[in-house]
């Protein structure tokens, strides 16, 4: 099983190195997407079936695609302006300060928690049980969420319909 | 489901040969083995409908079309299939000089791959499902949709902008029809209370007057979930008359337009895969499963039916695929947000409506049908209007 885990934690974080390495900002997002598929895979190796299942259908399926979006739809170019010039000395310190700063304040959080003894029994969540925790404790959250989400899908739509008039030759 | 009858010898044949293999393999290996005959039983089924859908596919597109299709190759055309994959094969591969090597490779390899991983959870039979997981249904869809990564892949890697064009609308049409396709599913989950896929044929099983069975596609919700569903799934396999991003004769193939050779043919056993398997998760959904339509059919096998209704799905593909003409990605994108997703949330209101009013007998249970097909014609009827309004129907005007 722990040889699992490393291969799962390899794909991980090799992965997200090989993004952050990269020149090439399309084959960045989709070494992202691996790293995110190396998630749903240690969520599996974990027994939460649901959270991993979830996790490609929101990371792989979809937030990929608005990262690929956002790529190809910010560049003059698509095709040949994907390249990044090669990072210079200011730029790194600040990606080396920023990134020491985020280790900083995580392993501070991990070393001040306390870890209890996991009990004997894994617990087993079935989605059933998910459901209901979702529908009644968190009910108001997932509607709260939910309004949010819809609010955003709206304003897209809003900004994104300026067409002036239809054609009736044109509608279906 | 537990029938008085003993099952027959046939249906229990899975069982049988689990039972043997083991017997013959030590234990400590029999989780290995048992997987990879299903791997095995899998690819070698699916593989041969494929190459027998490409054959059907031409035969029955050419008799709607008043010609005969392949008949040259062994008896009656039956060798055509092999026929192709020879020449698929044997064919030059060419990759474009610019072309981003490692991705144009990877796109046709992940796309089969996904699409063939499809099968795992679908219950072909009563003892045959390959995978029993809790949460099948979100399994089936989260394979599903990572395929829309491969077309993108193979569209840019490309390194042609006609290619990376036609990737975008295919994505564009992808990503719109995904949204009807789940929420077509969930009023099923909805009623079933459960996500896993051998639970929901069970929910639907049992006959009334040992006639009719109790299917999801026999009730109104049902019936408009279903049809939002074969919609929905026609257009994520690209099929007729969704298959923008193909279009051999008006967009030069799309993101396939650098392929060649075996990764051409790659992408169509893809095609077909997800589209085998968007009708299984179909029979599965709403046709019942495995379930024999009448209590007296069920001495025949439970695989035997599910492949009887897979076979018809498929056939409808092809049928509509021979009638229809393509549709406009302007046409095609407008039809799936305006009006497949507001139907299939009208559907969803429908469907709690249905769960809640499950305890009405009696004339309140005529109201309770009168009441929830009205939900659903209504807004069909309603919105078809709206949307078509000015335009609809047509006057063709030819010239003298």
């Amino acid at each position: 099983m722990t040889a699992i885990l490393a291969f799962i934690a390899l794909v991980m974080l090799g992965s997200a190195a090989a993004a952050m390495i990269s020149r090439n900002l399309v084959h960045s997002a989709l070494l992202l997407a691996l790293s995110w598929l190396g998630t749903a895979g240690f969520y599996l190796w974990a027994g939460a079936d649901f959270a991993a299942f979830a996790q490609v259908i929101v990371y792989v399926g979809a937030v990929s695609m608005v990262v690929l979006f956002a790529v190809l739809l910010t560049r003059q170019n698509p095709v040949g302006d994907v390249l990044v010039e090669p990072a210079s000395r200011k730029r790194s310190t600040a990606a080396l300060s920023v990134g020491a700063c985020v280790a900083a304040v995580l392993s501070a959080a991990v070393m001040s928690s306390s870890f209890p003894p996991a009990s004997v029994a894994a617990p087993t969540a079935t989605v059933k049980q998910i459901g209901l925790e979702l529908m009644g404790p968190y009910g108001a959250a997932l509607l709260i969420v939910g309004v949010l989400l819809t609010v955003a899908l709206l304003g897209a739509i809003v900004l994104a319909a300026s067409e002036p008039e239809r054609n009736p030759e044109d509608a279906p | 489901m537990i029938s008085a009858t003993p099952e027959s010898f046939l249906e229990r044949l899975p069982l049988l040969v689990g039972d043997l293999i083991a017997r013959v393999v030590p234990a400590s290996l029999l989780w290995f083995v048992t997987s990879l005959i299903a791997i095995v039983a899998i690819l070698a089924v699916f593989g041969l409908l494929f190459a027998f859908l490409t054959l059907a596919e031409r035969k029955i597109l050419g008799r709607i079309q008043n010609r005969p299709g392949p008949n040259r190759t062994g008896y009656f055309g039956l060798l055509q299939p092999f026929a192709d994959g020879i020449k698929m094969i044997i064919k030059e591969d060419i990759v474009p000089r610019d072309a981003d090597k490692v991705l144009h490779y990877l796109a046709p390899v992940v796309l089969v791959s996904l699409a063939l991983m499809t099968f795992a959870v679908l219950p072909f039979g009563r003892h045959l499902v390959p995978v029993e997981l809790d949460s099948a249904v979100l399994y089936f869809f989260a394979a599903g949709a990572a395929t829309e990564l491969a077309v993108f892949m193979a569209g840019w890697a490309s390194h042609n902008k006609y290619s990376l064009l036609a990737a975008m609308r295919a994505l564009a049409q992808l990503i719109s029809y995904e949204l009807p396709l789940l929420l077509s599913v969930v009023p099923v989950v909805m009623l079933a209370g459960t996500l896993s896929t051998t639970g929901i044929v069970a929910a639907q099983g049992g006959w009334k007057y040992g006639l009719i069975p109790h299917w999801y596609v026999l009730t109104p919700w049902g019936f408009a979930g279903f049809l939002i569903f074969f919609t929905a799934a026609l257009a994520e396999s690209n099929r007729s008359p969704f298959d923008l991003p193909e279009a051999e004769s008006e967009l030069i193939a799309g993101h396939l337009t650098e392929y060649s050779g075996f990764k051409y043919a790659l992408f169509f056993m893809a095609e077909y895969f997800g589209m085998t398997a968007l009708c299984g998760m179909g029979v599965t959904l709403y046709l019942g499963g495995w379930q024999a339509p009448c209590a007296f059919l069920e001495i025949i096998p439970s695989y035997l039916w599910f492949l009887a209704k897979l076979l018809t799905l498929l056939v409808l593909f092809m049928w509509i695929r021979g009638t229809l003409p393509r549709l406009r990605i302007d046409q095609l994108t407008r039809f799936a947000w305006k009006f497949l997703v507001p139907l299939a949330l009208i559907n969803l209101g429908t469907v709690a409506f249905w769960h809640l009013t499950l305890g009405w007998g009696g004339a309140l249970q005529l109201a309770r049908w009168a009441l929830a097909i009205a939900f659903v014609v209504g807004p069909f009827v309603l919105m078809g209007r709206r949307l078509s309004a000015g335009v609809a129907p047509r006057t063709y005007r030819y010239a003298p």
